[in-house]
């Protein structure tokens, strides 16, 4: 049977479901950065724009709007972001899709909160639709600093940018951090949501783009072997681990006063823990899977003790990687009496049949051994009547774990006898890699989050509600930790704070070395 | 690295592969599936290469398959090309010698990943029924290329005679990036469709399946054009409200114009054998919108020439 012949109208008769080599492309539309001249709009933002063009996957009718103070010309940004995607990109430079790309190329001088620049703005994105034929679609990209959403959503509104004509849409993207507690999280999200309604607001977690968080569902969902595996029957306990090598460097202004548990838990840990932790979705729609993950979120239990189901930390001074380093509060821009943590663990619990009793372990720290981010599943021990205590004394936990940075990937840890006469058990470990082979070609997060925005998909965007439940669980213990003073420092290059490796020890439990 | 194994049998073969592998530490099966090249001595360089590119997103064995003088005493001549080599899967290329080189297929099943998909590629001419060659026989995935056949469009339509599922053609891959194209232009509203025009360089049988394609996605006659090329030089969707016309004549940048908007250049570069290679290894089911359009393409031509034989 073929489908109804209608052309223009959905479905576009081009287009068949049996027809898998053609890929989703972006319709018309203008991307319009603020904040430009930062260092992701540089590294990220600009290179996987062209990456994403060199994959055939923007329109022909795309332009690209840069809003900075500098005193650029077009051809200034122009070149600068000829630069970016020299450096950056990912795939390699074809001048074709440059200069197609660069015809939609724009820049617009101002201050934010001058309405002059956001006139001049409202006429050059509809000089491009007459021009280049984007269709009157917008999407501001507002890679900024929060405190300066309210000016820049204000100006949208006022310049008459913010609002759809048509069928044309508005999109708006925003990045983390969403507010530093759930109040914050709150006025920051009616600030925007007094413009744009919640469908048209993106918020980037950049974590959610990656291949290997998408694949957590793939191995949880598409397979038959791990399902059976994942519940507190066979669980004995999780650990969700995201250690940076790197100090706070140049990000010290901003790091000072929100610590690691703001800047990581809130948003990437506990999303890690929603993915590893939520039921299956009905299905892959947006919708479907936030809802899920809401669930997650609001059974997540704290510990009664703070004092004991949680630990925070400061790096000290101390040598990593074959250098000596300072501690935090000898980096510049920090004060000398900062109780700023810079290692973050927790316990929780997750209050569903799935997961009772079951400690999720979630750390996160700088300055730590290496640079690594990964989820594992601690299985229970058997109960080893056959083998004697002697037998397996090399031998841990079996263990699944979920690689996401670096060396992506899957690790499984069994036991397996040692060749020789006696039953000896060791622990082995079966490993599959994504790096070594798909990663090259695999997309970087914001091509993929970019194109999701431009074709209004929003699976991989958390929602205000799944922001506002994790500060109501971060909320207490950030308020907990407020009143104990100077965190515990532990030495550079290390895994952390004794008072985390405690946490675990009470419990007869350890954490992974990673 | 590159381990040479002269007058060999599968058995040493498979052997220095384990070998390998556990010289590296471990035995990390990273592999999806198993390329076999079917092709000759002057193809087979560019051949592996394209593979070996492709494979840095699909890491396979490849096993290059190139006959030697059909006269000789059978042998088997073997080079192993080892991990990180090239790429991050593996390449075996076997030079079969006299009779051998009829039974293929013998060589190759020994040397399949186990439990995985083995894709079948011919860069040159390929067979006419490539579901019923020894080796296609083994394989999933069968690709061939009738661009590189000597008169490329019966070549294309005597397979498509012989289609089994899980065949596919390099003319439908490279297309695909044009009828991306085409597509997204529809993805918006636009007049109702009456007529269509594909102009292509002669004997480019890729056009023919894009006129075919046209044809029954849209169900409108759809004129095949000739010029001279390179490859597909522009199509023409004649609607009521105006012509949507994709016209590209250096094979790199394309224009595209639509009615009531501005022209607009589109970066639209013919594919190099490796990403098209790259693309047919991504989905290993069969491609049923080929099948249609080819079959499509197939029953058109039988009814064009039968009256023409009738009248005769």
């Amino acid at each position: 049977m073929k489908e109804p012949v209608m052309p223009g109208a959905t479905p576009n008769p081009l287009r068949s479901e049996l027809d898998r080599r053609l890929p989703r492309v972006a319709g018309p539309s203008v991307l319009v950065l603020f904040g430009v001249t930062g260092d992701l709009a540089r590294k990220k933002l600009l290179p996987a724009i062209y990456d994403l063009a060199n994959r055939g996957l923007l329109p022909p009718g795309f332009g690209l709007v840069g809003f900075a103070r500098r005193d650029w010309e077009h051809q200034d940004f122009a070149k600068e972001a000829y630069e970016a995607v020299r450096e950056h990109a990912r795939t390699p430079f074809r001048e074709d899709v440059w200069r197609q790309l660069s015809e939609g190329v724009r820049f617009v001088q101002g201050e934010l909160h001058d309405d002059e620049a956001f006139d001049t703005l409202a006429e050059t994105v509809r000089d491009l639709d007459a021009s280049r034929g984007t269709g009157g679609n917008y999407a501001f990209y507002l890679s900024l600093p929060p405190k300066l959403f309210p000016t820049v959503v204000k100006q949208l509104k006022r310049s008459g940018l913010a609002e759809p004509r048509d069928d044309s849409w508005r999109r708006v993207i925003i990045e983390k951090p969403f507010g530093h507690d759930l109040e914050s999280a709150k006025e920051l999200n009616a600030v925007v949501d007094d413009v744009f309604p919640p469908q048209s607001v993106f918020r980037i977690d950049h974590y959610l783009g990656k291949e290997t968080v998408q694949n957590i569902m793939a191995l949880r969902f598409a397979n038959t072997l791990f399902e059976p595996l994942w519940n507190r029957d066979l669980v004995d306990h999780v650990q969700i681990t995201m250690a940076e090598d790197i100090g706070v460097g140049g990000r010290a202004g901003y790091y000072d006063g929100i610590g690691a548990a703001r800047d990581v838990i809130q948003n990437h840990l506990l999303q890690l823990l929603a993915l590893v932790a939520m039921e299956e979705p009905v299905s892959f729609s947006a919708d479907a899977i936030r809802a899920e993950k809401e669930k997650v979120l609001s059974a997540v239990r704290l510990p009664d003790d703070l004092a004991a189901g949680t630990a925070r930390g400061q790096y000290a001074p101390g040598w990593q990687g074959g250098a000596e380093v300072g501690g935090y509060l000898q980096e510049q821009g920090i004060p000398d009496d900062s109780t700023t943590e810079t290692y973050a663990a927790l316990r929780l619990e997750v209050n569903t049949r799935r997961w009772a009793g079951v400690p999720f372990y979630l750390r996160t720290g700088k300055r730590l051994g290496r640079r690594v981010t990964e989820v594992a599943l601690a299985f229970r021990r058997t109960p080893n009547q056959v083998f004697s205590q002697v037998d397996t004394e090399d031998m841990g936990q079996n263990a699944l774990v979920l690689r996401i940075q670096p060396d992506e990937g899957v690790t499984m840890r069994f036991g397996s006898k040692v060749p020789g006469a006696a039953m000896e058990v060791r622990d082995v470990t079966m490993d599959f890699t994504y790096g070594q082979s798909f990663t090259e070609a695999s997309p970087e997060a914001y091509e993929r989050l970019i194109l999701d925005v431009l074709i209004g998909d929003p699976p991989l965007f958390p929602r205000q509600q799944e922001v506002e439940l994790s500060w109501e669980i971060l909320d207490p213990v950030e308020e907990f930790w407020a009143g104990q003073g100077r965190p515990e420092p532990y030495t550079s290059g290390t895994w952390g704070p004794e008072s985390s490796d405690a946490m675990l020890a009470r419990e007869g439990r350890q954490w992974r070395r990673p | 690295m590159t381990m040479y194994l002269p007058r060999t049998d599968t058995s040493q073969i498979t052997e220095a592969l384990a070998q390998e592998r556990h010289s590296i530490g471990g035995g990390a099966m990273n592999m999806v599936l198993t390329l076999v090249i079917v092709t000759d001595e002057a193809d087979h360089y560019d051949a592996v290469r394209a593979a070996t590119e492709a494979g840095r997103e699909h890491p396979s064995r490849i096993i290059a398959v190139i006959r030697r003088d059909p006269d000789a005493e059978p042998a088997i001549d073997a080079e192993i090309r080892r991990p990180g080599t090239s790429g991050p899967g593996e390449a075996l290329l076997l030079r079969l010698y006299g009779p051998l080189g009829g039974h293929a297929d013998s060589v190759i099943t020994p040397l399949l990943v186990p439990d995985a998909p083995v894709v079948a590629w011919w860069p040159g001419a390929g067979p006419a029924e490539p579901a019923a060659d020894p080796v296609g026989r083994l394989a999933h995935r069968r690709i061939t290329d009738a661009l590189r056949a000597p008169d490329p469009l019966p070549d294309l339509l005597g397979r498509i005679a012989h289609y089994r599922p899980g065949d596919t053609d390099l003319t439908w891959t490279r297309l695909t990036p044009w009828r991306s194209m085409l597509a997204s232009t529809m993805d918006h509203p636009s007049g109702w469709v009456t007529a269509a025009e594909v102009q292509a360089e002669d004997h480019y049988p890729s056009a023919d399946l894009l006129a075919a394609w046209l044809s029954q996605q849209l169900d409108v006659e759809v004129e095949r054009t000739v010029s001279n090329g390179p490859g597909i030089t522009g199509t023409r969707l004649v609607t009521e409200d105006g012509d949507i016309a994709l016209r590209r004549h250096d094979g790199r940048v394309a224009t595209l114009s639509r009615p009531g908007q501005p022209d607009q250049a589109v970066a639209l570069a013919r594919r190099r054998a490796s990403e098209a290679l790259a693309e047919e290894l991504r989905r290993l089911d069969p491609d049923l919108m080929y099948e249609r359009t080819a079959t499509f393409l197939r029953d058109k031509a039988l009814k064009d020439t039968a009256p023409a034989e009738a009248g005769r």
